[in-house]
């Protein structure tokens, strides 16, 4: 899945996928998520979801151990040289809109992690595998190459998933930032609703968001309240990932463009 | 009965960004972010003076602001300062 990235001299952090006991290579195959950073605690997978297993290493290498960029829980797209930032609770398909949405003339920068950079103010990419769950695995049956698809992952701690590599152009521009343009809370499930949301409110939000925001001290307060009283924010509900799309669209236009 | 005196860090310990009604601060002794509502940061303001009893600090906060005057303002100042003080923000010397 990773075999069309660039490659690296010096990796940032490693992700170690080991059995934890010698048997477990053959009685019930499993993996631990290990590297630089680890959760003691943390449950071992069955060898069959390892792709999830190592695509939870490297956001856990990330989430404990990212300094250089204040790290918000967002999903990210880019169109003419400006990002479209959203975030959100678990399911409320922040990552399935950026999905769609770079599959429809956004570039897609990532559906995990939006890297803001504390001195400019940009997003800067980090397009790994699209992390598809449950009903949004169809959306993309027949509509994307099927080469780009990971193996179906069935009753994942996180429902069923099913990985998306990005497209090339996403991949070839991994090192070109953008600045931010717009920010959504999308919300997946409720009639269709745009919202104004004050910027304290958004603020707080985005401290909840950022898995590095206590680390990064001054320069992160400094940049989350630059990108809060700089960047447009709405709240977008919406029924289906139709509705949905037509919102970003639009908002794009009356808000960004 | 002798009352405290409140003390604050100096400007230059905050950075203070105004969102839509309330203040940000980047309180950078301890690192820590509060969110606050009037009249937090003007009694933080006030005693950049210097230390100040709450009767001393209301009454600077009388010269610089206008209040309502059928307001219980010794107790709604007490409230505040044991808020700030809980917050780190303020301290008693």
């Amino acid at each position: 899945m990773y075999r069309r990235y660039p490659g690296c001299e010096v990796p940032d952090f490693t992700v170690r996928l080991f059995a934890a006991r010698p048997w477990r290579r053959i009685v019930r195959p499993s993996v631990t998520i290990g590297g630089d950073f680890m959760l003691p605690d943390a449950a071992p997978l069955p060898l069959a979801h390892g792709l999830l297993a190592a695509e939870m290493g490297m956001n856990l290498q990330m989430a404990l151990g990212q300094r250089r960029y204040l790290l918000l829980h967002a999903s990210a797209v880019e169109r003419d040289g400006r990002a479209l930032l959203m975030t959100g609770e678990s399911g409320a398909g922040k990552s399935t809109l950026s999905a769609l949405l770079g599959e429809r003339g956004w570039r897609f920068m990532g559906d995990e992690f939006a890297l803001i950079d504390c001195d400019s103010g940009f997003v800067h990419p980090f397009p790994r595998l699209v992390s598809l769950k449950n009903q949004a695995i169809a959306l993309f049956d027949g509509a994307v190459e099927a080469e780009r698809f990971g193996p179906l992952m069935r009753d994942t701690p996180k429902g069923d998933i099913r990985h998306l590599r990005p497209t090339e152009d996403a991949i070839a521009r991994m090192d070109e930032p953008a600045k931010p343009a717009l920010l959504l809370f999308p919300r997946f499930g409720h009639m269709e609703d745009v919202r104004e949301i004050g910027q304290a409110e958004v603020f707080v939000r985005l401290t909840q968001a950022s898995t590095n925001y206590v680390a990064m001290g001054e320069p992160g307060f400094d940049a989350l309240a630059t990108l809060v009283r700089t960047v447009p924010v709405r709240a977008v509900d919406y029924p289906n990932t139709k509705c949905a799309i037509a919102s970003v669209e639009k908002l794009w236009t009356e808000l960004a463009a | 009965m002798t009352e405290f005196v409140y003390r604050a860090d100096p400007p230059d310990s905050r950075s203070v960004v105004a969102l839509d009604g309330v203040a940000l601060i980047f309180h950078r002794p301890s690192g820590l972010t509060h969110i606050v509502a009037p009249p937090a940061l003007q009694i933080l303001e006030a005693l950049e003076e210097g230390d100040a009893d709450p009767a001393g600090l209301l009454d600077r906060l009388k010269r610089d602001y206008d209040f309502d005057e059928d307001a219980d303002l010794a107790a709604a100042l007490d409230a505040r300062l044991a808020e700030l003080e809980t917050a780190g923000l303020v301290w008693r010397p």
